[in-house]
């Protein structure tokens, strides 16, 4: 008897279908790739019952459990439940697996939880927004990073946040030792300078890393009791023009960027070609298609920016075109 | 004489308190720490027990209190100068028993050492002092070896407990904003450690030798030059004086005092462009040999009192209680 597997079914249920015929692989996603490590245990099973025993990392930090054969897929499913249930991924139909696989794990940098420069718990953020477009069809890339070195790469995602702190400076406490100079300077972008013995901070330059902060040996510099994100939009790899993500807002906070990414959702629903290939195009096409000042108006449907926040009106992405040589 | 308040005493006791004096405590400042989402324990004004940080002890001691990180010492226009009046209220400093050895130290380098120092006088002589018991040992201090784990030095003793507050005071105009509350008597005696988990040796002679141990080298090697260890003592005193020229009117202007810290670039520099102690090693062996040596042969105690902050706070994990130890043993068999 044949195998007769609805193909597009089972990619939609988080499943790759291999080069080899009859083989696949189980995809687990792990927002902001953090996870109990009893979870592995788990992994591990199913890989060496249903697989050949080996597991991938994936680039978006989740799973993919190779050598499972298709047939497998249901009783993997069920294998499934408790990691699925573990890591709150939200299900319409326990026992069946993931309910969709268009929107791509919410990946993150390892943020605040251990890294001394990150500005916010990324892992935290990422299961929020997981929590929020899980599951969905569309082809969405997310990201979290904790601050503008950008370890989780966002900028080659729709969005990136990349987390920001706005630097407090109590002069009273300040001795002039210039470490936050030095620091800004050989590690950030040098927005720092004193004049009369304090630091003025060039607010067109600085970034919000909070390296000056992590520097002060006095506490004369320390992070926003508010949390600020920066929003880069429509980053992406691929083989037409692949391109970095421009900074859309900067100084955000969390619930405005959550708006524009649900939004976002609406807007691609709307205009997204009814020929696209499995229902999948990049979101950044489908805005060079439509224009960007037509998205803005979608994206910042309900959207009460804080005053601190800098929008940028326009945005441009260049990268490379490969798309249209010789045209 | 002790007594035990009741919540609604010492709210009270602290409301009048804030009313005469100024009341300096440790406060746990949220989301302030050096990373994100951390905290630090720092001095500030307070007007209630539950603003204090009593569970843990500072990062920062409790020395701003009486020494300001920046002071303006006066302000001058073309041909006058104005010295800013004193602190109008009296203050009340909260402490540990090490910190209150501390102040032995600050008053050594700035009322007995030469000129009585006009400014931190006229603090100090409006300072009382509250112990803070110590109930358990931190983990990095050692001021059961540095003989500093006691103190009778104290104004004011207080301790909460549960719904409690359990006070003990030496100073009758203290005493008495505890008796005016209608507070019952109670016995009351500090909390203090007599273990620590550090434990440190200092060495009984340092040979010439010591000067050129390879010890400075090594841990010069790893330090940044950040001075934390120097901010966070509550023994350091050093300060750098600034001439700030107003910008809208630059004949006009101030003079201020700033914390120093001999780990900085900047410390030995001299006019004429001369700068000592260059390298981070020359720096390291001079704190060190500052607070168990130097001080010691020209005032007769040691300077450190062993409150393992500059262990605590150091970025590189410098350890000042390791070291000393090193320094020691080394000793010790070269005697041999």
């Amino acid at each position: 008897m044949g195998l007769d597997i609805n193909t597009k079914k089972a990619k939609k249920n988080a499943f790759r279908i291999s080069k080899e015929r009859g083989m696949g692989a189980s995809r687990i996603r792990v927002p902001g790739g953090y996870l109990n490590a009893e979870i592995l245990g788990m992994v591990q099973e199913i890989a060496q019952t249903y697989g050949n025993g080996i597991v991938h990392l994936t680039t978006r930090q989740g799973f993919e459990i190779e050598g499972i054969r298709l047939e497998d897929m249901d009783e993997i499913n069920q294998k499934l439940q408790p990691i699925i249930e573990m890591l709150e991924i939200n299900q319409t139909d326990p026992g069946s697996g993931y309910p969709a696989s268009g929107t791509r794990n919410i990946s993150a940098c390892i943020g605040n939880n251990v890294c001394p420069f990150a500005n916010y718990n990324t892992a935290r953020l990422a299961k929020r927004i997981e929590k929020e477009v899980f599951p969905n069809d569309l082809h969405f890339k997310i990201a979290c990073t904790g601050c503008a070195n950008d370890c989780a790469k966002v900028r080659l995602h729709d969005f990136g946040i990349m987390g920001m702190t706005m630097p407090q400076y109590d002069p009273s406490r300040c001795v002039s030792c210039q470490a936050c100079i030095k620091g800004c300077k050989s590690l950030s972008v040098d927005a720092l300078r004193m004049e009369n013995d304090k630091i003025i901070r060039d607010t067109e330059k600085c970034v919000g890393c909070g390296v000056c902060i992590t520097k002060c040996p006095t506490r004369a510099l320390t992070r926003s009791k508010k949390k600020y994100y920066k929003l880069t939009l429509m980053g992406r790899t691929g083989k037409r023009n692949p391109r970095l993500g421009k900074d859309f807002l900067v100084w955000a906070d969390e619930e405005n960027i959550i708006r524009i990414i649900l939004n976002t959702y609406r807007f691609v629903k709307e205009y997204i070609s009814p020929n696209a290939p499995g229902g999948k195009e990049h979101i950044g096409y489908i805005i060079d298609r439509v224009g960007f000042e037509e998205y803005k108006k979608w994206a910042l449907d309900g959207v009460e920016l804080m005053p601190e926040t800098i929008l940028n009106e326009c945005l441009y992405w260049d990268g490379i075109h490969f798309d249209n040589k010789g045209k | 004489m002790g007594y035990q308040l009741s919540k609604q005493q010492a709210a009270e006791m602290f409301q009048k308190l804030s009313k005469t004096y100024d009341l300096f405590a440790p406060v746990r400042k949220k989301g302030e720490g050096c990373f994100s989402d951390t905290d630090v324990i720092r001095y500030e004004k307070v007007s209630s027990p539950e603003e204090i940080a009593w569970e843990a002890k500072s990062d920062y001691s409790f020395k701003e209190a009486l020494l300001p990180i920046n002071e303006t010492l006066f302000y001058f226009t073309e041909d006058e100068t104005l010295v800013p009046k004193a602190p109008a209220k009296a203050r009340l400093v909260f402490l540990r028993s090490c910190d209150l050895h501390g102040v032995k130290r600050l008053d050594e380098i700035y009322l007995k050492n030469g000129y009585e120092d006009y400014y931190y006088a006229r603090i100090r002589t409006q300072t009382k002092f509250v112990l803070m018991g110590c109930p358990s040992s931190c983990q990095s201090g050692f001021c059961v070896s540095m003989g500093t784990n006691r103190s009778d030095e104290y104004d004011a003793y207080l301790k909460p407990a549960g719904e409690v507050l359990y006070a003990d005071f030496h100073c009758p105009q203290l005493e008495a904003y505890a008796a005016e509350t209608g507070a019952a008597q109670a016995g009351v005696t500090p909390d203090y450690v007599t273990e620590n988990h550090e434990k440190v040796t200092l060495p009984k002679k340092l040979s010439n030798e010591s000067f050129s141990n390879k010890i400075w080298e090594e841990y010069g090697n790893r330090c940044i030059g950040c001075g934390r260890c120097n901010f966070v003592c509550p023994t350091c005193t050093c300060f750098t004086m600034q001439d700030i020229f107003y910008r809208d009117n630059e004949k006009n202007g101030e003079r201020r005092r700033v914390w120093a810290s001999c780990q900085v670039d900047g410390y030995t520099d001299m006019a004429g462009g001369l700068s000592f102690r260059k390298s981070q090693g020359d720096r390291f062996r001079f704190k060190v040999m500052h607070k168990i040596y130097d001080y010691e042969k020209r005032f007769g105690y040691p300077m450190c009192v062993g409150c393992g902050r500059c262990d605590d706070v150091c970025p590189e994990y410098i350890s000042y209680a390791n070291c000393v130890n090193r320094l020691a043993k080394e000793e010790e068999a070269h005697e041999e």
